[in-house]
């Protein structure tokens, strides 16, 4: 019979203990550091939008620049949502998450016909016109000034958005949790075997029977969707949308998370959104002007001396240890 | 009267002035045993891939048991029951020989519409591949990352991801093409023990091969077909030996003439 747990490709559904760690650390930033819950609450968010990322580039194998596009959308529907007075949250981000999804959907059969640098130019192209055209739609945007003016329902009814975060913090720490959970079925599915198969081999694919466009274009907005969320969030616990929401900026920042993390893992994004995002607000606190340059060395530096990320060098420590 | 499983008519493809496939016609029957040979350059690999669909032809049509999919693309073909092997093995490195087999077995069983159940806890598909794995000899080799294996057994990977699709018509292009003679016997007799009832499409150099595998053998030279018969009918052709065995061939035979 064959031996599942042999095979890291049929295996992933399978738990892994570490990542009880991921969510004890979250529960402990909560208890010993309740000054901090802001930027938790923006990891949070951020790991989110990289597991998405994560989902597209690490897993379809979906080379894009243009993933900012997704969690802007989200971003600005959970904003008009509640601007239009539905504000009950988890329907508003979920709603949000699918009209990234169902824009991702009538895109993906154009874009993901392409491969390579054809792929990444074009997906950044869609991502500078869909921010361009967000600026001047001030009517639906606003523009420079962004979305404000509009609060939330209390969580489930009963939890008030309090001015510690508190609320704000588990609000998307149980988004990431239950997401992270679901996408993970995802790429342990046959369907997400399938879509790792697209990435290694696609020709080959089509020559075992895979519809391969049609499977990229599920797993693209399956990733958009999730994206979306992870904007919805951001505007629900921002209160706030702006234009950064849609920038290249955003996209970049998934993106060094997802490298730094460990790409095509999932988990990789979990421990690069923090690192990440400290890194990123001690470095501008320490030099406002200069900060990008620890950002860029420690990106040098991972990917220089760890392949797979910063999983991938844990990993080697580790091996190196329990070998002695 | 049935129709054959696979039956091809009038194809043309030609690149600017380069004609590589001219009015090719072919038939094959259910569970036929059917070689192509010809000189290199002569388009066999051309031919190979307008059948399975990934090179359009600029004219000609391909029934497969009689229904016409000249406008269908592969992956379509595939479910058809058309499946071909490759001359250069085209499979998924980085992955295990499992993993592999894994890839074509839930493929086929339509098993990646599947969003949510686990593809480790399918244990009908890990049962085929495991089937498979036995059937090929490959146990050894199962979790081992595909481009560390021997090449001979990249081949029987190669020919097992095809048997996985369960083929009525198997295009086998070169299948021992490169592989160290030590190992080639696996291969062909994995080749003798295909499933008799599907028709295979063989390319081949080697006329020993030939010989002991076909009961029909095509002559492709130059984009055309030279001519189809028996094996011992082909060979004894003055024409083929013209134009396949070439001078050399034509020297021999003289030589053996002259001795005789």
């Amino acid at each position: 019979m064959i031996a599942v747990e042999r095979s890291p490709l049929l295996s992933r559904h399978r738990f892994l203990w570490p990542e009880t760690l991921f969510w004890l650390a979250a529960v402990a930033v909560y208890l010993l550091f309740p000054q901090y819950l802001a930027i938790a609450t923006s990891v949070m968010i951020m790991a989110l939008f990289a597991v998405s990322y994560d989902l597209a580039i690490g897993f379809g194998g979906i080379l894009t620049l243009g993933h900012a596009v997704f969690f802007g959308i989200g971003a600005y529907s959970a904003a008009w949502i509640a601007l239009l007075g539905w504000t009950e949250p988890l329907t508003g981000a979920l709603a949000s998450g699918m009209i990234a999804a169902a824009f991702a959907g009538a895109l993906g059969p154009f874009l993901l016909r392409l491969t390579g640098l054809p792929l990444i130019m074009v997906t950044l192209g869609v991502s500078v016109i869909v921010h361009e055209a967000a600026n001047k739609a001030g009517w639906l945007t606003g523009g420079d000034d962004g979305l404000t003016g509009f609060s939330m329902s209390p969580l489930l009814g009963w939890f008030r958005w309090s001015v510690f975060g508190d609320t704000k913090y588990f609000y998307a720490l149980a988004w990431l949790l239950v997401i992270f959970y679901l996408v993970r079925r995802v790429v342990a599915s046959p369907f997400g075997v399938a879509l790792q198969g697209i990435r290694e081999n696609a020709l080959r694919m089509r020559l075992v029977g895979t519809s391969t466009l049609r499977h990229l274009v599920v797993a693209y907005s399956i990733s958009a969707g999730v994206a979306g969320v992870a904007g919805a969030v951001s505007a629900q616990t921002n209160t706030f949308v702006g234009l950064g929401v849609l920038s290249l900026d955003t996209t970049i920042d998934g993106l060094v998370i997802v490298v730094l993390g460990g790409i095509g893992t999932l988990y990789g994004s979990l421990v690069g959104a923090p690192v990440y995002m400290l890194v990123k607000h001690f470095a501008q606190q320490w030099n406002p002007f200069y900060w990008m340059f620890v950002i860029g060395t420690l990106l040098i530096v991972v990917v220089r001396f760890g392949r797979g990320g910063l999983l991938g060098m844990a990993d080697v420590a580790l091996k190196r240890l329990l070998r002695r | 009267m049935t129709s054959p499983a696979l039956q091809a008519r009038g194809l043309r493809k030609a690149y600017g002035a380069l004609v590589v496939t001219d009015d090719v016609d072919l038939s094959l029957a259910g569970g036929c045993r059917h070689a192509l040979i010809g000189p290199n350059g002569a388009g066999k690999t051309t031919l190979v891939g307008i059948l399975c669909g990934a090179i359009r032809p600029d004219a000609g049509r391909i029934a497969l048991d009689g229904a016409d999919v000249t406008r269908e693309g592969p992956h379509r073909r595939v479910k058809r029951g058309l499946v071909r092997t490759f001359q250069v093995s085209s499979l998924f490195p980085n992955f295990s020989v499992v993993d592999n087999l894994y890839l074509a077995i839930s493929e086929h069983a339509g098993a990646t519409t599947n969003l949510f159940r686990p593809a480790g806890r399918q244990s009908l598909l890990l049962e085929r591949v495991d089937a498979l794995i036995e059937r090929m000899g490959l146990q050894d080799d199962a979790y081992r990352q595909v481009s560390t294996i021997a090449y001979g057994k990249q081949r029987l990977l190669e020919l097992a991801i095809a048997l996985a699709l369960e083929p009525k018509v198997l295009l086998l292009d070169e299948p021992a093409a490169g592989i160290p003679s030590a190992e080639a016997g696996l291969v062909l007799d994995a080749i003798h023990s295909l499933p008799a009832d599907i028709a295979i499409l063989m390319i081949e150099h080697d006329m020993q091969m030939v010989r002991r595998f076909a009961a029909e053998v095509s002559v492709l030279v130059n984009g055309r077909m030279l001519m189809t018969g028996k094996p011992e009918d082909v060979m004894s052709s003055d024409e083929v030996r013209a134009v396949y065995l070439g001078r050399a061939g034509n020297q021999r035979f003289a030589g053996d003439a002259r001795a005789g």
